[in-house]
């Protein structure tokens, strides 16, 4: 703008010109940014980019979908239900109270048949429906401070009511998580052989090195008026208590999975297998499923079918929308 | 004065018939001043007895602040727990240290306490502006008596009860005073009432006879008395009371009663002793508190939030009823909880208290459907953009050296909404100066130079030419080619002539004088003799320079005259007859010298006009006339008034130049320009002498009837006159006011023109700024006369009111042509009537359907009356513009007050919520920041709520799998962040710098602008499809992420995923969906939005890696979760990758779809400057271009195409004829 193009409204009495520098001292200074001239980029949705996003969206989606599903397909996985075989047949119709019980046998033995060769590592898992581990009561009831060091055993404010044993002593580990440790065992023989299932690694290495701590044994556990589940190993610190470590992580829903250990050695297809299984641990109150599953897994994890399906539904569904704008283009353009 | 000026000294109280009669105070005597009402004391000269009470009234200094320093916490805290959404995060932070709470006490407490003090800074900052404000006005200076005749300067606010004080020429009044004396001897003086009432004609106030003598600073040595009078009231034209000045009582009315914020004028100095101070005084009791606004975008956001209460509250009692029967049915089985030894909120022997527990749970935390952080966003970002409009170089003026301001920010998106604009006139839309510019004299026009709107006309038709001549030449012209070849011709030699014309007066366009912008050889140096009818252009001339009432100065630096008249108009009639040669140099008390100079090269004669009788100017009369004798003896009535008051009054052969005058009229109304007729009858000594008697009789005549007698003996005289010619004075509009309202017509608004002034001048100004224009119907509404409002009561006034109102709509309502126009003039009196209940929604009515709406002669209440019934009669959003007090009520009535900065009085401004400096800033404030602003807003409150549903639904949906138990999936840091960091710069900087079009497509299409007031952005169907969006992202987001992970190891080395893993899959992808999304919402992308969005997303892997990286101790199961866990697993971020695009995909769809096949306007023009159109493909564009602004029946644009719709009409008419007469 012109300084002076006044309008004749000069000619005036007053002075009009004033001096300029005070009359301009409250003018904003030009920058790019005060007025909003940033040199900006502005993407239009032109025909041409719509078709090439739906386009490049399925051309990569189908191959990724595909991908995921031949790793899902070389998964091999060995579910065995086993909480209703297990009870034995005169318990059928009460069978909390077989599992209560102290004196009934709890071995139970099946055998089953490997469908595919498995590769090693051979992962074992346990699997529990119906069980609540993300109730957020159970979730809270646990003392991270006890579980990493020794001299936060009496932090059990949060582990109510499994904090201190009747006669106020504290609990290590505290808390429902941990007296509700999960304790069927498995033992499964090949060819009469028993195979090793290894329980190292099994959890994150930082929970084993910074959460739970090398120096704090278990005290006291179990010896409440009520007993949960598994009974820990008093002589080895809870960072070496890998079951427990992977039990602590609350699973996110009430069908959840979790690691038992692993098996080292392949397995051939149609070899059968024999398990011995220590059948403890109570869902029959709540009318909880027990599967032990042989799992073997690829870059994706376990079988997961699902991922490529749905893969390859939107990459279908993209590739579906490039050809439709295409043909409006082409029949019908603006 | 700076220059000495020297003046005649008189007794100006002389010159008046009319406008300054005596007051009869010896006749009445004093007022009786009993009761309640009438308790004020005022001693005058002698303050200190005012110091105690009761006689201790309010100090002069004003306030306008919402708090001051020990009011702001509680107020500003309970402004901000106002919003019903706070109020419930402040509940929730109350519980939140309970073990009901689901989350920390500190991340509710911490964003609460973030939200709050940001909103309360701001509104700290805002008001410490006004306090700035109010330290400016109340620091003014004014010169005060201190004692012993010594006067000294003391600031507004130190100024007390019964001081006496002098105001000087051009000053404001500190307070209401009571006028003394003033520096005419007759103690008159002339005040400036633009910011009371808008009147811009100078009021007269004179002082009390026994006053008088106070005239120097001496004077007011010993000067005592004492004033009893009403207390403070807002009524500004009355006062009651009485000073006891020594030992007489005299009765004081509105005539010495110099109001505060006036300005006196014409005068150099009067003294005056304060009565009312600071707030006491009528223009502070007139002035109501600025209500707070909110936007209707605001307004409408409450509702949304209403509804996601409602949600809210609905989920909420979902999951108590399904936790408490869970609790109550199931977990009794679940042994591994304890339910034994379970405390109350999780007992299943008392599932019911569990049960109302919960739902305090649930309540909090599904709090994330309602955006804590939306209000606080909100404020950032109008802040921001208020800054913006602040900076914006455009709408600053170089002349005034003022930049725009947003006094409020709240307000910035209802700018792009406004569908009704409410004008002043005077100061806003005019700078109030008149510029002589063309007359008429004996049938001949004279005058070469263009008025304003003829220029702006004519640029517009040059343009319009060449796209307008593509249409014509598609006309059917079977045979005669050449013929219509020649008529485009024709009418392209039209427009290069008024280009030429145009051209040429810009260049010589330096108007040395003021008043004066005249030019045409024919009649200037003394070129008038040689005209034909000389002796009528002498009367032309002479009745310019005799009949007036003002005064010469002259100014000895220059030796020329100048003049102060009462309205501006009358400068420039003498100004233009000075430079015609007829030099107004002196008055007296009886006579008016005239310098005349009658030949190219004489001396100029000095001739005398004897002034025998004076019938000056009142609104009732519309006309002035003076009866002189001059040197030769004869006796001449000289009249001056408004065309169709003279035209009544011509005798039969003084009708001479009555047609071709006429004419030049309407040419002169049509280019906007105010008119007067000029007129004189020559009167016979006897005549005279007999009438004069009677009128000297009448005017010292007492009794109630006396007013009503002069004016009838007037009207005896001003009859038989002789036509001479008629004046063209331009009422200088304000620079690009013309252009102005012809963009913001083409964007849909109207604009309703409300003015104090008569309804000529708004008429005239009307034509100036093309809000009307010759071939729109002009539906006057008028009372009938008003000396029949006593008899016949005001029933049959209504009822004429009425019956004007029923017929003007119903031959709208017949009107067939669609490019027929409408406009409304009706005027203060009436719209008192029309204003009331019963009548004011067909007086609405018939408005609406009017292409523009002028209002004359009406009071500032009634403005601010007129805002409402707009405001609340339509429904929509009203924007009121007004400089001056009188518009105050009108601005804080209206939804959206601007004021006109730059001039001196700042009460507009102060109510204002934007001021800019000019009028024409207005466009850019509304097409441009507006049109930003509403669709920012709009986007940015509608993304806002998607994220949060997108977000707070999927921990409902958890809750629903964990047994209702009010455990989250997230982290209690990831939700503490979500709103307030990792996703609140995006959103921030899609409120602040997002762009549909640039600036300059916004002012080329001001169409687009309409989508403000259609509101397309904000309609429940848009913000229910973005939350139908947000519930689609959630059930995506939430159920991909279950499936996917429930069961299976996710990583090569068998682990399954636990909560924290859960949790962290899903919040990657809510911040990668939410962040796509505005991406894709954007259309503008600087490095600043880059760098957020982008920067958000990445600033959530940042804060994963280093929460990660701190103590388990704090980090919990989120320790090393992104490094160890995730982060190796292919599958989470192929998780991730398809839960983004398939939350993205329905709205990428949609929006390609609806660009392909149903653009809005915006898209297209983006697309256009996209392919660069504009530059290759000119017809288009202009085509485009020319669409926007079909619909338009006001603006010179509109003036335009109903010219060329008559010229093709014409066109066509001949073609026709000429395909009949030779057929083929």
């Amino acid at each position: 703008m012109p300084p002076e193009t006044s309008t004749s409204s000069a000619g005036g009495k007053e002075g009009s010109s004033g001096p300029s520098s005070k009359k301009n001292s409250k003018k904003p200074k030009y920058s790019k940014f005060s007025q909003q001239e940033l040199p900006a980029w502005k993407p239009i949705l032109t025909p041409g980019w719509v078709i090439s996003i739906f386009a490049f969206t399925g051309i990569i989606f189908i191959p990724i979908g595909l991908a995921s599903l031949y790793a899902s397909e070389k998964v091999v996985e060995l579910p065995f239900q086993y909480d209703q075989k297990c009870i034995p047949s005169e318990y059928s119709n009460n069978a909390e109270a077989y599992i209560k019980s102290t004196t009934t046998n709890k071995t139970c033995t099946a055998t089953f048949k490997v469908e595919k060769t498995m590769k090693s590592p051979i992962y074992v898992y346990y699997q529990l429906t119906n069980y609540f581990q993300n109730h957020r009561r159970y979730v809270k009831s646990k003392s991270e401070d006890q579980l990493r060091q020794k001299s936060a055993e009496e932090d059990t404010d949060d582990c109510k009511p499994e904090a201190r044993t009747p006669d106020g002593q504290p609990i290590v580990p505290c808390g429902l998580i941990a007296w509700s440790l999960f304790n069927d065992t498995y033992k499964i023989k090949v060819k009469g052989k028993h195979l090793k299932i290894s329980k190292k690694n099994i959890a994150w290495q930082s929970d084993q090195t910074k959460k739970f701590g090398s120096d704090v044994y278990p005290k006291n556990f179990q010896a409440g008026g009520l007993i949960g589940g598994a009974k820990l190993n008093e002589s080895i610190p809870l960072s070496g208590q890998e079951d427990l470590i992977v039990w602590m992580r609350t699973a996110a829903l009430s069908t959840f999975r979790k690691l038992y250990g692993k098996i080292e050695t392949d397995l051939e297809a149609n070899e059968e297998l024999s398990l011995v299984i220590e059948n403890n641990y109570n869902t029959y109150s709540f009318g909880g499923k027990k599967t032990l599953v042989l799992s073997t897994a690829t870059w994706i994890g376990g079988k997961n079918d699902f991922l490529g399906l749905a893969y390859i539904f939107i990459g279908g569904l993209s590739l579906f929308f490039a050809v439709c704008f295409l043909l409006m283009y082409l029949f019908k353009p603006r | 004065m700076a220059h000495g000026r020297i003046r005649a000294r008189i007794r100006r109280s002389n010159l008046y018939t009319f406008a300054c009669l005596r007051p009869r105070t010896t006749e009445e005597g004093a007022h009786s001043l009993e009761g309640p009402g009438f308790s004020r004391t005022v001693h005058c000269n002698q303050p200190h007895l005012h110091e105690k009470k009761p006689l201790h009234y309010c100090k002069n200094n004003i306030s306008t602040t919402k708090y001051n320093v020990i009011s702001f916490l509680p107020k500003a805290l309970f402004e901000q727990f106002r919003r019903v959404a706070n109020i419930y995060f402040l509940l929730a932070a109350c519980v939140s240290a309970s073990p009901i709470s689901p989350f920390t006490p500190v991340s509710m407490i911490a964003p609460l306490v973030f939200v709050v003090g940001l909103s309360m800074a701001k509104e700290a900052l805002e008001d410490w502006r006004r306090f700035l404000q109010d330290v400016k006005v109340n620091r003014r200076k004014v010169t005060v008596h201190k004692g012993d005749g010594v006067f000294d300067l003391k600031a507004w606010q130190k100024i007390r009860v019964g001081d006496v004080v002098k105001v000087e020429k051009d000053q404001f009044f500190p307070a209401d005073l009571l006028l003394l004396s003033s520096s005419y001897d007759d103690g008159i003086c002339y005040v400036e009432t633009m910011n009371l009432d808008g009147e811009t004609n100078l009021k007269v106030k004179r002082s009390l006879e026994v006053t008088l003598p106070l005239d120097n600073d001496d004077a007011f040595k010993d000067f005592t008395g004492k004033i009893q009078c009403e207390d403070p009231n807002p009524n500004l034209y009355t006062f009651v009371g009485n000073i006891e000045y020594e030992r007489q009582v005299f009765p004081i009315d509105p005539t010495q009663i110099l109001l505060r914020d006036s300005k006196l004028r014409n005068t150099d100095h009067v003294y005056g002793v304060v009565i009312f101070t600071g707030h006491d005084s009528k223009v502070m009791q007139n002035s109501t508190k600025s209500p707070s606004k909110r936007s209707r975008i605001e307004k409408k956001m409450d509702y949304i939030i209403y509804l996601l209460f409602t949600v809210l509250i609905l989920i909420s009692m979902i999951s108590s009823i399904g936790f408490a029967i869970k609790t109550k049915f199931q977990t009794p089985d679940w042994w591994y909880l304890q339910p034994k030894e379970a405390e109350y909120q999780y007992n299943p022997n008392n599932a019911a208290l569990a049960g109302m527990s919960h739902l305090v749970t649930a309540l909090i935390l599904y709090g994330y459907l309602i955006p804590i952080s939306l209000y606080v966003s909100i404020e950032v970002v109008k802040v921001l953009q208020a800054r913006f409009i602040n900076k914006d170089l455009q709408m600053f003026d170089e002349e005034t050296g003022t930049p725009a301001n947003a006094r409020t920010s709240n307000l910035n998106e209802e700018l792009g909404q406004v569908d009704t604009i409410l004008s002043d006139k005077t100061g806003t839309l005019t700078c109030n100066q008149m510029d002589f510019l063309k007359c008429s004299i004996a049938g001949t026009a004279y005058g070469v130079r263009s008025s304003e709107v003829e220029l702006a006309a004519a640029k517009q038709m040059a343009s319009d030419f060449e796209e307008q001549e593509s249409d014509l030449s598609n006309f059917p012209m079977p045979k005669n080619k050449a013929r219509g070849l020649s008529e485009n011709n024709r009418m392209g030699g039209e427009i290069e002539m008024e280009r030429v014309v145009t051209s040429k007066s810009d260049e010589n366009k330096k108007p040395a004088i003021k008043g004066f912008n005249f030019d045409d050889n024919r009649i200037m140096n003394c070129h008038w003799l040689e005209e034909a009818n000389s002796d009528v252009h002498l009367m032309f001339f002479r009745i310019l320079a005799v009949c007036h009432t003002a005064i010469p100065e002259l100014n000895e630096e220059t030796g020329r005259f100048t003049y102060e008249a009462e309205s501006p108009d009358e400068g420039a009639f003498l100004a233009a007859a000075r430079e015609f040669g007829f030099e107004f140099c002196k008055r007296n008390q009886s006579s008016i010298f005239i310098r005349e100079r009658l030949s190219y090269s004489g001396q100029p004669v000095e001739r005398e006009y004897k002034i025998l009788n004076l019938l000056d100017f009142t609104s009732k009369r519309k006309r002035m006339s003076v009866v002189v004798r001059d040197e030769d003896g004869n006796i001449l009535l000289m009249c001056k008034g408004a065309d169709s008051i003279i035209f009544d009054r011509l005798s039969k052969n003084g009708k001479t130049y009555f047609e071709a005058t006429t004419r030049h009229l309407n040419e002169y109304g049509e280019s906007g320009l105010r008119t007067l007729a000029l007129a004189y009858r020559k009167l016979e000594e006897q005549e005279y002498s007999a009438w004069n008697n009677e009128f000297q009789k009448a005017k010292v005549a007492v009794g109630s009837d006396r007013e009503e007698t002069l004016e009838q003996l007037s009207d005896v005289m001003e009859r038989e006159l002789i036509l001479v010619g008629a004046t063209a004075v331009e009422d200088k509009l304000q620079k690009g006011v013309p252009q102005c309202i012809d963009k913001l017509a083409q964007a849909g608004l109207k604009l309703w023109v409300l003015t104090g002034d008569k309804m000529e001048t708004a008429i005239n100004i009307g034509f100036a700024c093309s809000l009307l224009r010759q071939g729109m119907t002009q539906i006057c509404i008028t009372t009938m006369n008003s000396d029949s409002l006593t008899n016949n009561g005001k029933e049959a006034i209504r009822e004429h009111i009425l019956n004007q109102i029923t017929n003007a709509s119903r031959t709208i309502k017949l009107e067939k042509d669609p490019h027929a126009a409408f406009a409304l003039i009706i005027d203060g009196k009436t719209l008192t009537y029309t204003l009331e209940d019963d009548m004011k929604h067909q007086f609405l009515g018939l408005a609406v359907e009017c292409a523009s709406v002028i209002c004359c002669r009406v009071s500032p209440k009634q403005k601010a009356l007129v805002t409402r019934l707009v405001k609340e009669g339509t429904g929509k959003t009203t924007l009121a513009i007004g400089d001056g007090a009188n518009d105050v009520g009108m601005i804080q009535e209206a939804d959206i007050g601007v004021g006109i900065s730059g001039v001196e009085g700042m009460q507009a401004v102060m109510a204002s919520d934007f001021s800019i400096a000019q009028f024409r800033f207005l466009e850019r404030l509304l097409v441009v920041h507006g049109h930003w602003c509403y669709k920012r807003i709009a986007q940015m409150i509608c993304y806002f709520f998607y994220k949060n549903i997108a977000f707070g639904l999927t921990i409902f949906y958890f809750e629903a799998f964990t047994g209702f138990s009010g455990q989250s999936v997230y982290d209690d840091w990831y939700m503490l962040l979500f709103n307030v960091v990792l996703t609140a710069l995006p959103v921030i900087s899609l409120g602040v710098f997002e762009q549909d079009v640039s600036s300059e497509v916004c002012l080329q299409f001001p169409a687009l602008y309409q989508q403000g007031p259609k509101n397309l952005f904000f309609d429940w169907y848009r913000i229910l499809g973005w939350m139908g969006n947000g519930l689609y992202s959630s059930l995506i987001i939430f159920f991909l992420n279950v499936i996917i992970f429930y069961d299976q190891a996710f990583r090569a080395n068998g682990q399954t995923a636990d909560m924290a893993a859960v949790g962290t899959t899903m919040f990657t992808c809510i911040i990668w969906a939410v962040n796509l999304q505005i991406a894709l919402t954007m259309n503008h992308f600087t490095w600043i939005q880059h760098l957020f969005v982008w920067g958000s997303v990445t600033s959530w892997y940042l804060f994963l890696l280093l929460y990660g990286m701190i103590s388990p101790y704090y980090s919990k199961n989120a320790y090393q979760i992104l490094v160890e866990a995730l982060g190796p697993a292919p599958l989470y971020w192929i998780a991730t990758i398809l839960v983004t695009v398939t939350c993205n995909l329905p709205y990428l769809t949609h929006i390609s779809f609806q660009r392909c096949f149903s653009p809005m306007d915006h898209h297209i023009l983006q697309e256009i400057k996209y392919y660069k159109k504009d530059i290759e493909d000119q017809n288009m564009w202009t085509r485009e271009s020319s669409k926007a602004r079909q619909e338009t029946k006001i603006g010179f644009t509109a003036r335009v195409e109903a010219k060329i719709r008559q010229l093709k009409g014409r066109l066509q008419k001949k073609q026709s004829s000429i395909g009949a007469l030779s057929p083929s």
